[in-house]
């Protein structure tokens, strides 16, 4: 694993929301280090701040201290474009009304590379084209967004971000809406992108089994501690019996899933 | 679709309340003289300069539609949600009816027509630096577009209230002037026009790239390098520009902006920008041509005034394309 190159890596990290008078911390202290060729979960209950962590480390919100960086560059120092060469985004957001076809919002992932007026050269197309067939789309690239279903819709996504180029990718809650067959299949799609386009891809998900099941590293949050590990070492630390407070929800570390008493 | 372009130009052009041959409109149009000298004068001063103007507004206001339909992610957003056109209302209200308070020498120039574009820009452009002072404290956009709707209603609500004291004389001409009116524009003031809308169509022109990365949502359009304050304020720049000064010439003339970007959208099927600037274009000057001859149909003494025609074709068409499409994009 350690001869994956690091890609993003936050340092001694402080999350939270800064308001006028108050300061708001989420989580502290953070240490975490996402390489190439790895597909990392995170998890954690609703309202611990996944998303805050996620928003975070894409740039979207600063860090209250400490500090994130992105191949070897401190996060702030980016502009927006070379931002967006380097790290690519999943949102839950539904998008705004439009006609947009799938081929068409694959593309728009390219407008870190094209001209002041958005024209697609033959390599920007290629780059379409590999995405769609790497996410097997290839029969829906003439549809309407809108016309396709949401498992189809979450392919088309990750498919623009794909095309987008980048070492880094972050999905947030890919797999929220989809049944276990897309799901599984959406994960298996990110660890075969992962493994073989040699990506980093980093996902908020709610399915820990799927998770522990299927993603190279993993990370936790509780309100005690954010760690960081491969999922087998997590599950013989039992890590995942502190993630709900329930008693009634606990983990079975030999079927490696949650059980309800 | 240039050629639709052309033939409405024509047909505007030949049709008004004189007759003129067309044989005549071809030669006077070519620079050759006509048989009469009336109809020559007819056409290249009363005419042309008409059909001009028309293409204008409706080349400026539609465009002004599709980047503020795209940038509020609202199908029935257009030129007037910034408050652009009641800041006009606002500025050209003060001057025709409060222009008794005023010295006789000031309000004599004040109501005459330059006084009239003046106060009219001066309104537009006011409301306009508020809006974008306003955007630079707002982050999100849907804010933007309810303080643009504030405006609209705080400039309505004072032009209501000069209204209530200002004398019937005065009152009729600002009533006039709220019609719209494309027929009086003399030469000079038609290349003001031009030049403006030139601009304003440049400035939408670089606005492109990012009104296709904003079709994907401001989150999506920021990760893909996006400076959305920056294009954000292009935009609204290019539309302030657009309607500001298409409204000071000729009047608050209502539905073109929010009717032709939609008219592009269901004939081309497509959100690509490129495209819908292109149509945008040829649809809004064809339909500002036709409006334009329906408001002085030939045998008719009378002029209708283009506000109403605009909306009497617009509005079933809105309504036509609800019906059908049950969604507007």
């Amino acid at each position: 694993m350690s001869v994956h190159k690091n890609i993003l890596t936050a340092t001694n990290l402080s999350i939270g929301y800064q308001s006028k008078s108050v300061e708001n911390t989420i989580a502290s202290n953070l240490n975490l280090n996402l390489q190439e060729g790895t597909l990392i979960a995170l998890i954690g209950e609703n309202g611990i701040g996944k998303s805050t962590l996620l928003r975070t480390l894409s740039g979207l919100q600063k860090p209250l201290s400490g500090s994130v960086s992105l191949n070897d560059k401190d996060l702030k120092d980016y502009n927006q474009m070379d931002l967006a060469q380097n790290l690519s985004l999943v949102l839950t957001e539904k998008l705004p009304p439009s006609n947009l076809t799938v081929f068409e919002l694959i593309a728009l992932g390219r407008q870190p590379y094209t001209n002041w007026i958005g024209t697609l050269t033959d390599d920007d197309v290629a780059q379409v084209m590999e995405a769609i067939a790497l996410t097997q789309i290839e029969h829906l690239s003439d549809k309407k967004y809108y016309e396709i279903s949401d498992g189809q819709f979450q392919n088309v996504l990750v498919a623009r971000a794909l095309a987008q180029d980048t070492p880094l990718i972050i999905l947030d809650e890919p797999s929220t809406h989809l049944d276990l067959f897309h799901k599984v299949s959406l994960f298996k799609l990110l660890k075969k992108l992962a493994a073989e386009a040699n990506k980093c891809i980093f996902f908020s998900t709610h399915d820990i089994d799927l998770a522990i099941q299927l993603s190279d590293e993993m990370i936790v949050m509780t309100t005690e501690s954010v760690i960081q590990d491969q999922p087998c070492n997590l599950i013989s630390k039992g890590v995942f019996n502190t993630l709900f407070k329930d008693e009634n929800i606990t983990f079975d570390s030999e079927k490696g899933r949650f059980m309800i008493r | 679709m240039s050629l639709i372009l052309v033939l409405t130009l024509v047909l505007n052009i030949s049709l008004g309340q004189v007759a003129v041959p067309f044989k005549e409109v071809i030669k006077s149009l070519l620079g050759s003289h006509a048989s009469k000298d009336t109809w020559e004068y007819i056409i290249t001063n009363f005419r042309l300069p008409k059909a001009i103007t028309s293409i204008l507004v409706g080349v400026g206001l539609s465009t002004s539609g599709l980047l503020m339909q795209t940038l509020f992610r609202n199908p029935l957003a257009g030129p007037y949600v910034l408050g652009l056109s009641s800041g006009s209302s606002l500025g050209v209200a003060f001057v025709i009816l409060g222009a008794g308070v005023l010295p006789i020498a000031l309000s004599d120039f004040l109501v005459s027509s330059y006084g009239i574009i003046l106060a009219s820009c001066l309104g537009s452009f006011a409301v306009l630096m508020l809006v974008l002072m306003i955007s630079k404290f707002l982050r999100d956009t849907m804010t933007i577009l309810i303080a643009g709707l504030m405006f609209s209603s705080f400039a309505g609500a004072i032009v209501s209230v000069l209204t209530y004291f200002s004398s019937a004389e005065k009152l009729q001409k600002f009533t006039f002037w709220s019609m719209g009116s494309i027929g009086n524009l003399s030469w000079p003031n038609i290349v003001i026009l031009a030049i403006a809308v030139c601009i304003g169509l440049l400035l939408s022109l670089f606005s492109i790239k990012s009104l296709d990365a904003l079709l994907l949502g401001e989150n999506y359009a920021k990760s893909l390098g996006l400076d959305l304050k920056k294009s954000r304020r292009l935009i609204i720049f290019a539309t302030s520009i657009l309607a500001g000064s298409i409204t000071a010439f000729a009047g608050p003339i209502a539905f073109i902006g929010l009717a032709v970007p939609h008219l592009s959208k269901l004939v081309f099927q497509t959100s690509n920008h490129r495209i819908l600037f292109g149509s945008t274009l040829i649809i809004g000057a064809i339909i500002m041509l036709l409006c334009d001859t329906f408001s002085q149909m030939p045998g008719c003494d009378f002029t209708l005034p283009i506000n109403a025609i605009t909306s009497i074709v617009g509005a079933p068409v809105v309504i036509w394309l609800l019906v059908r499409k049950n969604r507007l994009v």
